[in-house]
């Protein structure tokens, strides 16, 4: 049982705020990414909770005990580096067993847990290779075996699969889930890719500004996102400037539509922007009526293979649609065309 | 090496230049050198031309050998009392902010610009027993009356040190300033005080810098000349002060130089003998 939470947290440099103000629980068993662009101030966050850099303000509580003040060496969180930090001069073996040998555990012990943790992360038999004799692959597993040794209350990895290639990485990202799920321990992710935090994560924590900004399940985040920035880190999202005009109805450049119930707090700030995934916009031949459909004029056609994604420009506004081949729209650049945005799958959002 | 042979004209000619350079100031005056070893002197004069083993027999004496003995222990024991020292100071100044280091730098540059024969005298004047800092501490309370800490063994450990100190650091900088941040912090993440953190990881991992350096440092200090004669009593009498006693006092060039030689092959086998020990491990 280990659940972290951060009350308050905040951390300045000079006159720089790298981090301000964060509350967030991180739940016992769970898997959660720190996610944004890079110089959001995720690394420095999931440095904090490592103890490696000390919060300016707010304090961080482990099972409501407060370990703000407890140096990194005492606080037993694995932590994986985003350039590894192997130590060169140990081996493989040697580099896993660091954390025990400094505990100062006996040698028959060392090697036991050492072959353990190989075979966990798939590495058997690789004990006495030396650093600079494994791929970036492996020394990626020899790392996250190393965190785990000592059996963490909390198993930290910043941007920890940012040097492989994209292949490798997609494979890692499941690797690692499995793992996290198999181990049941409390895991935080740093990463600036959402596609990783979308396929790992029972929670996602979206930062920006040295803020969060918002924090939830992947669907959640994916389905409702609470402002543009969020909506737009997070995949791609067809942003339309409205104005709103009753309680379920946004006007769209002369256009009324129909949304889901529009809270008070955005209802008063006008204009506002719709936001609204591609994959749920809908491109229909010219003349085809309905509601929610505005109409427009295709300018570009990509048709990748996997997807076909149309770009219509609806009085001056770009709306992209995004479909599987086999609904792909029967129209070509240059058609009139309607373009539907349906109700359900709007989200208006303050600007 | 990566480079083959040179392909073309240019390479060839660049070559050259390094080669005619080591032959001029390096390859012609030590071969000068090797055959004076060999040369007979003449009693009360010069020396002539000739070949014999004198110069190198009279060397295998008591006394030259205690003397070969302390000068190599004093150049080792000064190289590790440096690099002792050195290590904890350039890691932590790699710690600090750009600006802080490059005041650092500065002023260690600066200390470079002193020579051997200012650093002598300074130290033996601030460790006189008249002019010197024990006043300072007698009028600090610190001490009854001033005593005289010059010369000795320690004057002159201290005055080789504060010499070469400096060399020490600027070797010692570009690799740990090369040192990922990240591994002492891993080994902190991994249970590691700071301390231990020092000890387990920064030293080890930087292993093939500190035996390079304590190379350098011995090498160094085996040249000095001035200092034990200004720091040490006669027995702390280095065999570089031989050396010099021979060639400008004595007038006996053959044996100064069959000196020279046994010096520099003695403490070549040495290096040699530290660097096979010391850069065992993988270095990075």
């Amino acid at each position: 049982m280990a659940e972290l939470q951060l009350q308050g947290v905040g951390k300045k440099f000079d006159a720089v705020t790298a981090v301000e103000d964060v509350d967030l629980t991180i739940p016992d068993g769970k898997l959660v990414c720190l996610l944004g662009p890079s110089g959001c101030g995720k690394t420095t966050l999931i440095r904090i909770i490592a103890g490696l850099e000390e919060p300016t303000t707010g304090r961080l509580l482990l099972d409501g005990e407060d370990i703000t003040a407890l140096p990194a060496h005492r606080r037993n969180f694995g932590m994986v580096f985003q350039l590894l930090a192997l130590f060169p001069h140990l081996s493989v073996g040697e580099n896993i067993a660091y954390g025990l040998r400094i505990r100062g555990a006996d040698r028959t012990a060392q090697d036991r847990r050492v072959e353990e943790l190989l075979d966990l992360v798939q590495l058997p038999g690789l004990g006495s290779r030396h650093i600079a004799q494994l791929s970036g692959g492996q020394r990626q597993r020899v790392a996250i075996a190393r965190a785990l040794g000592l059996e963490p209350r909390l198993f930290l990895l910043d941007e920890p699969l940012s040097a492989l290639d994209a292949k490798l990485r997609e494979a890692m990202q499941v690797e690692l889930r499995l793992l996290q799920q198999r181990l049941g321990i409390t895991t935080i992710i740093v990463t600036h890719d959402q596609r990783e935090a979308m396929t790992m994560s029972d929670l996602v924590v979206v930062m920006g500004d040295a803020q969060v900004q918002q924090a939830g399940s992947p669907l959640e985040i994916y389905r409702n996102p609470v402002n543009t920035f969020v909506a737009d880190f997070i995949g791609s999202s067809n942003l339309l400037p409205v104005t709103v005009t009753g309680r379920e109805q946004v006007d769209l450049a002369g256009h009324l539509l129909a949304t889901p119930a529009i809270g008070p707090v955005i209802a008063d700030v006008n204009p506002a922007t719709l936001s609204i995934r591609p994959e749920d916009v809908h491109v229909l031949p010219q003349g085809a009526g309905g509601a929610n459909r505005i109409p427009g004029r295709v300018t570009f056609i990509r048709d990748v293979g996997a997807s076909v994604e149309t770009h219509s420009d609806c009085g001056g506004l770009e709306v992209i649609s995004v479909a599987a081949p086999k609904d792909r729209p029967p129209v070509a650049v240059g058609d009139e065309v309607m373009v539907e945005l349906p109700a359900a799958a709007c989200v208006v959002l303050p600007q | 090496m990566r480079r083959g042979r040179p392909e073309n004209y240019a390479g060839w000619l660049s070559a050259i230049w390094p080669a005619l350079m080591l032959c001029v100031f390096f390859v012609i005056p030590f071969s000068i050198m090797a055959a004076i070893s060999f040369f007979h002197r003449i009693e009360g004069g010069f020396y002539e031309p000739g070949f014999e083993f004198a110069n190198y027999a009279r060397f295998f004496t008591l006394f030259f050998s205690r003397i070969l003995v302390f000068s190599l222990s004093l150049s080792a024991l000064a190289a590790v009392v440096c690099v002792a020292l050195a290590f904890p100071f350039t890691y932590m100044l790699t710690r600090l902010r750009r600006r802080r280091q490059v005041v650092w730098l500065v002023f260690l540059l600066s200390v470079l610009s002193l020579s051997e024969v200012i650093i002598g005298f300074s130290w033996s004047m601030l460790l006189s027993r008249t002019a010197g800092i024990s006043n300072l501490f007698v009028a600090l309370g610190l001490m009854d009356k001033p005593a005289s800490w010059t010369p000795g063994f320690p004057a002159l450990m201290m005055g080789l040190c504060y010499l070469a100190f400096p060399y020490t650091v600027l070797m010692l900088y570009p690799p740990l300033s090369r040192l990922d941040p990240q591994l002492p912090e891993a080994a902190r993440t991994l249970g590691a005080s700071p301390l231990r953190t020092f000890f387990t990881v920064i030293v080890p991992a930087q292993r093939g810098a500190i035996v390079a350096t304590l190379i350098m440092v011995f090498v160094f200090t085996l040249g000095a000349y001035l200092l034990p004669q200004l720091l040490g009593r006669p027995q702390h009498w280095t065999l570089s002060v031989m050396i010099t006693d021979q060639v400008i006092l004595q007038s006996n060039l053959p044996f100064a130089a069959a000196m020279a030689m046994f010096l520099m092959l003695v403490s070549l086998a040495l290096v040699g003998l530290t660097y096979k020990v010391g850069g065992e491990g993988r270095r990075p």
